[in-house]
């Protein structure tokens, strides 16, 4: 695979290769028994000696030359000229021995480069306010292994998360790895997601990731109006300064009490607002109550944050459940869920997704009530009758509205349709 | 020495000879027919064993010394006590202690804990494997650190290559976990229960000499007789046999990676949608994580249907134990079984029939039992554009895996291979496989997790599945989708010399393996 400069960000700024060293050794990215696709690139600086690399790897027969090539060459982008570089690799694509070796140098010495790879055509994708958000799989930030198929298993969204799965001494070359990941990995049409940091580092990370067309950021323990303001500007300081017109929406994830109190404004916070989501792990912490399964310690909040988001016209999401083997309970969980009016549901294993999904389309019982009550609205409107009857019960127009929008979600889905009401026959009519 | 090489059938270059013997090579898939009498052991006189039926004696060596171990001969072994199995590295370690040379040892499969060997292999008490090589020992005759050419063989090869003489075992030290003092013998019973013992069969009717090895000693007869006592020379009775919980897993699992879960899911969903399958349908698929979990889901669409396959091929599994229990599966046909929940089917289901490979496999038998398979699972280290498949070597030249019932299976109706586009950075689809181990006209689908390919020759498969929403790609762009991810792989370098030659079924030499270039 070829790696294109495409263009460079920020440019050198204190430049000094061979000024002082900010430590002798660094390292950068993982190995060990259990980590697959990722590499560990141990890297020390010389004054002389020119480029010497140490390669173990499991594909060294037949990736070994480009290993050492991508090293070499991003090393020289660096202005790298002498280095030992020991690489201990279990098979890492070259965007993330490139990302590791990136994050080594940048210990190093202080450079405000960006070694880019080439950004994927199919990847150049926008989504829309109003799409879909049932599933939206979390990906560790600094874990390549799980990204590569990610977009395989059909959920609505994929984040790629900065903040808490990611260890704090592994921050910084999370957020390398993660911009890589948005340009070279396929997501399959998912939406392109980020959670980035709280406070300044989030707003740094935005820096990273934006300039990557990423369609959503995820904004963690939100409380107010002002950061979401706060966000948006730097946001906009970064997109006039890469020229980009690529629409960035906003999912700001309420998980304190206070935000709770302020969800409505949060959900107003901006118009690239188009969902607020829950973290009960964290608003349970700062009741200082436990977290059930049953959930009624979080009930009040759910329902506010539902009415808010549904006040401000966005969709209510809810918070992920954590045990990736109960399939069952997670199905319960999302009828809930679904009760409740939330319009969606994170998840942290692919399996999850499918049933989330189901759970919050439509299921036939709901569709066929749903014809069934347009229908008798239909029928009604071409006889003039005001009153909307199906059977022996009267049908009134919030009813009918709510039909409606079942079957709008249900022809969306590819689960009815759109010209349904043509294809009944006559006397069925 | 040079020996010479010709092209064979398949388009590849192999010797005429291998270890001294003159070898056939590939003719074409049901081509070679050779002719004149299978292979017959030596007429043994029931007077020359004892009256009251007793084989005992006191240890593996004196029983090895009794059948005149010496220089240059072949030991076979069966594999059913897997990664448990104590008894054949002891054979060697006697062998090397006695100061006996170049035995050629002929296992129906090896482990792990059989890299034992490897010492034997270098203090020339052995000079080659006929059989599977594994991890370590694959590596060590990859770099030619063999003294003989190793010789791949397929079960089903195995049991030809013993029939047709190829090789001739002049002792087979056959490991039992219930016998009695004439030799009869099975795989239930005892510590160490493997299930069955299908693969040892061929070595107990064809033997010069056999030996059966027992940690659980029972009283005249033992029933059933998997291994006839009449064919038997010597009864061992040790403290152990196997290390049980490596002999059978406690049970296996369905893989829990959510890519291979895809493919499983994937793969179920082809069979429905292509009408593969349907009420009655015969059906094999192996022990691996992927292969479980479609069997798991073929059993779901099999119960929602409310159809019933006719019967399945084991190695079997607790899976497939739950479809004969819940009755979408009428019979288990059964070579090997790979956890407890097998055994005790095997043990207590009459549905649940023990079935050797010497009848399922073999090349010489009247019929063939994989041919009446509708759908068979299987795996592959790589597949090429030609469909080609390659389950000996890695990408990187390397011996990693026997070859098993691979090639035997390719004979079934509809051969799927469910498996990953690329394996960490490895690309599964290549221009040309490293090895061949079977030929692209028997291999009908490959489903990957970024697409399906149907061989172009199933024309009748490509119809069925018109119309349906199954992502259908050819190889050449799912080898492209690969490359364009990993990169386009280096190809490994390899020496002239030949280390390993690759069997077809019918005993013809299909491809070699050759030494790896190391710098």
């Amino acid at each position: 695979m070829r790696f294109m400069f495409e263009k460079i960000i920020r440019f050198v700024s204190h430049y000094q290769p061979y000024g002082k060293m900010k430590k002798p050794v660094a390292v950068a990215g993982n190995s060990g028994p259990k980590v697959r696709s990722d590499c560990e690139i141990v890297l020390e600086i010389r004054s002389e000696g020119g480029i010497i690399i140490e390669l173990i790897s499991k594909v060294k027969v037949l990736y070994g030359e480009s290993i050492k090539n991508l090293i070499a060459e991003v090393l020289d982008f660096f202005g790298v000229k002498h280095a030992v570089v020991k690489i201990n690799d279990s098979g890492a694509l070259p965007f993330v021995i490139a990302a590791r070796m990136e994050s080594a140098v940048k210990q190093l010495i202080s450079i405000d480069l960006e070694y880019l790879p080439g950004f994927l055509q199919e990847n150049s994708y926008s989504t829309t306010r109003d799409r879909f958000r049932f599933s939206r799989l979390y990906l560790p930030g600094n874990t390549p292994g799980l990204m590569i198929n990610a977009g395989l298993h059909s959920a609505d969204g994929i984040i790629l998360d900065l903040e808490d799965s990611v260890a704090p001494e592994k921050k910084d070359e999370a957020r390398i790895l993660v911009r890589n990941a948005l340009r070279q990995i396929n997501f399959y049409g998912a939406e392109r997601m980020v959670r980035i940091n709280q406070g300044e580092r989030g707003l740094e990370d935005l820096h990273s990731v934006i300039p990557q067309n990423v369609n959503l950021v995820l904004l963690p323990k939100c409380e107010s109006a002002d950061y979401i303001k706060q966000v948006e500007e730097e946001i906009a300081g970064i997109k006039k300064k890469f020229n980009s017109k690529n629409q960035v929406f906003l999912m700001p994830i309420i998980e304190s009490a206070l935000g709770i109190e302020n969800s409505y404004m949060i959900a107003r916070g901006s118009e690239n607002v188009v969902a607020i989501a829950i973290g009960l792990e964290d608003y349970t912490t700062d009741l200082g109550v436990s977290r059930t399964i049953e959930g009624s310690e979080s009930f009040y909040a759910r329902t506010r944050l539902v009415v808010a988001a549904k006040a401000a016209g966005i969709q209510p999401i809810d918070s992920v459940f954590s045990d990736v083997a109960d399939m069952e309970a997670l199905k319960q969980t999302v009828v809930i869920s679904k009760s409740l009016g939330f319009e969606g549901m994170g998840c942290i294993h692919p399996r999850q997704i499918a049933v989330i999904k189901q759970g919050f389309a439509p299921d036939g019982t709901e569709i066929e009530k749903s014809k069934k009550i347009i229908l008798a609205f239909e029928k009604a409107k071409l006889k003039g009758l005001g009153v909307v009857a199906l059977g022996s019960k009267m049908i009134d127009p919030p009813v009918v509205a709510r039909a409606q929008k079942n079957i709008d979600l249900a022809v969306r889905l590819n689960l009815l349709s759109s010209g349904w009401i043509n294809e009944i026959p006559p006397d069925e009519k | 020495m040079p020996t010479k090489t010709v092209i064979n059938a398949a388009g590849r270059m192999v010797p005429l000879e291998i270890n001294g013997q003159p070898v056939v090579p590939f003719k074409g898939v049901g081509k070679y027919k050779p002719e004149g009498r299978k292979y017959s052991p030596s007429i043994p006189t029931c007077s020359d064993y004892p009256d009251d039926g007793n084989k005992v004696v006191s240890s593996l060596e004196e029983a090895l010394r009794k059948c005149g171990l010496s220089d240059g001969m072949t030991i076979s072994t069966h594999h059913h006590l897997r990664d448990g199995d104590l008894v054949s590295n002891k054979v060697f370690e006697l062998a090397s202690a006695m100061g006996v040379k170049d035995l050629i040892w002929f296992p129906s499969a090896s482990f792990p804990c059989n890299d034992a060997v490897i010492k034997y292999l270098d203090d020339g008490t052995i000079n080659r494997i006929e059989g599977s090589m594994n991890g370590p020992l694959g590596r060590y005759v990859s770099e030619g650190r063999m003294k003989g050419t190793a010789v791949l063989r397929s079960h089903g090869g195995r049991v030809q290559a013993i029939q047709d003489g190829e090789v001739i075992i002049d002792i087979a030290v056959l490991a039992a976990p219930t016998a009695d003092s004439f030799g009869n013998a099975k795989g239930t019973g005892g510590t160490s229960a493997c299930g069955v013992l299908g693969y040892a069969k061929a070595d107990y009717l064809y033997a010069s000499k056999v030996i059966v090895v027992t940690d659980n000693l029972v009283d005249f007869p033992c029933f059933p007789m998997e291994i006839e006592g009449n064919y038997v020379d010597y009864v061992v009775v040790v403290d152990k046999i196997g290390i049980p919980e490596k002999i059978v897993s406690g049970t296996t699992l369905i893989t829990r990676s959510p890519d291979r879960l895809l493919i499983a899911e994937l793969t179920a969903s082809f069979l429905e949608k292509s009408g593969i399958l349907k009420d009655g349908v015969t059906i094999q698929a192996g022990a691996g994580g992927t292969s479980l979990a479609i069997a798991v889901f073929v059993h779901q669409v099999l119960k929602n249907k409310g159809w019933k396959s006719k019967f399945g091929f084991g190695g079997s599994t607790k899976y497939m134990v739950k479809m004969l229990e819940e009755g979408q599966m009428g019979f288990i046909l059964d070579a090997q079984a790979f956890d407890l929940d097998s055994v005790k089917s095997v043990e207590n289901n009459p549905n649940h029939i023990p079935y050797s490979v010497f009848n399922a496999y073999n090349y010489h038998s009247k019929g063939n039992l994989t041919s009446m398979m509708d759908i068979m699972i299987l795996g592959a280290t790589e597949v090429d554009l030609n469909f080609n498949g390659n389950v000996v070597t890695h990408s990187d030249g390397y011996l990693l895996h026997g070859i098993g019932g691979w090639q035997n299976c390719l004979h079934a109706r509809n051969v799927i291979l469910p498996i990953p586009l690329f394996r960490d950075r490895i690309p599964v689809i290549v221009d040309e496989v490293t090895t061949l181990c079977g030929p692209g006209e028997l291999i009908d689908v490959i489903i990957t997790e970024r697409g399906i390919a149907i061989n172009p020759l199933r024309q009748d498969l490509i119809e069925s599945i018109k119309g349906s929403d199954l992502p259908i790609k050819t190889l050449r762009e799912l080898k492209d989708e690969a490359e364009k991810i990993c990169g386009i792989p280096q190809k490994p370098q390899f020496e002239d010399e030949i280390v390993a030659a690759v069997k077809w079924v019918d005993g013809t030499v299909i491809d070699v393996v050759r030494k790896i270039k190391t710098n």
